[in-house]
């Protein structure tokens, strides 16, 4: 027989307490600890820290599988709220009525978001697309200044989904919210020179964006790295699909590398953003009116609710860091969290 | 997670280092300790060879490594009083850091006392499957002594993962069929537990004395891995090796593929020297 502190087990197991009960152990308990841990990565950067935020938002630091609080460290994921650099005309009417006309100025929008209760603001240049209002670095830059002057949370600054405008832009960017520690997207496996030199020059966070491929996930941040930028102030963006348009295969690819990452793959090793807002906003079950197909019910309730269940998808396989669009979006994503979060999964066995 | 890679070349056997321990010439020492640091090593072994018979030339040799890495070391003799002053050694020098004793045998006079000695140091042992018969033959006798020394171990109250099996690996320029017989042996080994203890061997005595050395080692080293080796003493500077080990690892399913994967290797190295 083999008494029980041979196999003590390093994580609190909730069947110890059935065997325990029994006086002796018959299972040795053959529990590995992960390897391995998420990196944390914070964004902003208050006045002490060279910044102008109030407060910053860490993202990351799991140490086991999202929600499995009993076992280990899980990170909290960070909700932030999505603002264009222009106005959004092709957004549906449902998600322009909770903005009204502060839409038609950036730093009113974040504003608004930041009431509305977001972590963090995410600033998607849109309008410096050649294909809208072709908007300079100047200009974006700009813009950049005026949101951080308007709101004190930390920022994430995206790019205009153009990679030679990207270019363009990116160092005037940079520099506007120099000292600001914004997370700054994306790289990809064929566009990652400059924003990484300017990410590293302006001391920023870089999202690393890759297409469902966790190889390639892990080839952007080993070529990140290899330009000197550490990979531990990179954020991982494996691409987001919405609810019923490929989520699971997103699913899979960001299962496969929280894995990889807490077995001690540190090029996987980093917290994952999902796009929700851009994506479910996207689909037709989002944008079709009570109308068009009355089957489907009311669309001010059914739209934001596709937003939030594509995000908790997202969130119960490990996602850090999620943006959205539809303040009713943040506000069922963010009770979500409070109940995964204090959700107790271990077997009732007492 | 991946393979476990033991720096094999600060040992006096090796002349510059040999010289370096006879003259207390530290910087000899060090460039050895930053060589294979920078290459990829996860442990450093320590062994004096033949230059010196001095258990204090022993603690200063521990000494020298040990506060010049942050990667555990492996004290590697084959003298009860030298681990006891090794492991001291090393334990005055950088406190309660992971350590691992290069080696005991089957032998109930060496592995009983090494195991006290690996249990007060909270120490790894690698188990070497041999007793007073000598070196077994066969399958079977290494996988015999590998459960005894397995066995032993837990019963002296160490950890599966501080418990290194070593199924002894033979030159195959002399012993041709006992090449085979190993890489058997590392199989069965994986299934003594689950999780298995970890398995490890001494590898480049499988191309001793033969002409192509390293073509021999790098292909003993990918086979074994193939049957579930995990560790192994080898020259981590040896930059085909290391290649070949994570590419291993790539089609073992045990790092996830990229175009730049060996770029991550090496990047790896350099992480843990930082």
């Amino acid at each position: 027989m083999i008494r029980d502190s041979k196999w003590e087990s390093r994580i609190s197991n909730p069947f110890d307490r059935v065997l325990k009960h029994e006086g002796v152990q018959m299972i040795p308990d053959t529990k590995k600890p992960w390897g391995g841990r998420i990196h944390t990565v914070t964004i902003g950067a208050t006045q002490d820290e060279g910044g102008t935020r109030s407060s910053t938002v860490t993202i990351g630091g799991s140490a086991t599988l999202p929600y499995l609080n009993f076992e280990g460290a899980c990170g909290k994921p960070a909700l932030a709220m999505e603002v264009w650099d222009v106005y959004p005309q092709d957004w549906p009417d449902l998600l322009k009525e909770p903005f009204g006309d502060a839409m038609q100025d950036p730093a009113r929008w974040a504003k608004a978001c930041c009431d509305m209760g977001a972590d963090l603001i995410c600033l998607r240049l849109a309008g410096c697309h050649p294909d809208r209002a072709n908007r300079s670095a100047a200009e974006a830059a700009e813009t950049v200044k005026q949101v951080l002057k308007a709101v004190s949370l930390p920022l994430i600054i995206w790019g205009s989904g153009n990679a030679e405008k990207d270019n363009d832009i990116f160092p005037a960017v940079a520099e506007a919210a120099a000292g600001e520690n914004c997370l700054i997207g994306t790289i990809t496996e064929g566009n990652y020179k400059t924003l990484t030199a300017v990410c590293t020059a302006y001391k920023h966070k870089l999202i690393a964006e890759s297409p469902c491929d966790v190889n390639i996930a892990k080839q952007v941040n080993i070529l990140a790295q290899d330009m000197g930028f550490s990979v531990e102030n990179i954020v991982i963006y494996p691409t987001t699909a919405a609810l019923g348009y490929g989520l699971e295969y997103i699913y899979s690819v960001m299962e496969r590398a929280r894995l990889a990452g807490l077995k001690g793959d540190r090029m996987l090793g980093q917290p994952i953003l999902c796009d929700i807002g851009a994506e479910a906003w996207g689909v037709k079950e989002a944008r079709v009116s009570e109308a068009e197909i009355p089957e489907w019910g009311d669309q001010s309730r059914r739209a934001p609710l596709w937003e939030a269940a594509t995000a908790s998808v997202y969130l119960v396989c490990g996602s850090d860091l999620v943006i959205l669009r539809h303040p009713g979006a943040l506000q069922a994503v963010k009770k979500t969290v409070a109940e995964l979060a204090g959700a107790s999964v271990a077997p009732a066995t007492a | 997670m991946g393979i476990i890679l033991i720096g094999e070349r600060i040992n006096g056997s090796f002349k510059d280092v040999g010289k370096a321990i006879q003259e207390k010439n530290k910087s000899v020492i060090l460039d050895w300790v930053a060589k294979q640091t920078a290459a990829g090593a996860d442990y450093l072994d320590v062994n004096m060879g033949a230059a010196s018979r001095s258990t204090d030339d022993f603690a200063w040799l521990v000494r020298t490594v040990a506060e010049a890495t942050m990667l555990p070391l492996s004290i590697d003799c084959n003298r009860l009083d030298m681990f006891s002053t090794g492991l001291k050694a090393h334990r005055e020098t950088v406190g309660e850091r992971p350590v691992l004793i290069n080696s005991t045998t089957a032998e109930d006079s060496k592995l009983i006392p090494l195991l006290e000695l690996a249990a007060e140091y909270k120490a790894s042992i690698i188990g070497v499957v041999m007793d007073e018969r000598g070196s077994p033959q066969d399958v079977d006798r290494r996988l015999e002594l590998g459960g005894k020394i397995f066995a032993a171990a837990l019963e002296a109250g160490l950890s599966t993962e501080q418990i290194f099996l070593d199924p002894i690996v033979m030159p195959v320029k002399f012993m041709q069929d006992q090449a085979k017989y190993v890489l058997d042996a590392v199989q069965q080994m994986t299934m003594l537990s689950d999780p298995p203890p970890h398995i490890s061997v001494g590898l480049s005595n499988v191309a001793s004395k033969t002409e192509q050395r390293k073509l021999i080692n790098r292909t003993y080293m990918v086979m074994a891995m193939a049957m579930g080796l995990d560790a192994a003493i080898l020259n981590v500077c040896d930059e085909e090796m290391m290649q070949a080990i994570a590419t291993a690892e790539i089609l073992l399913g045990q790092e996830i593929y990229s175009d730049a994967y060996l770029k991550a290797y090496r990047q790896r190295a350099s992480s843990t020297s930082a």
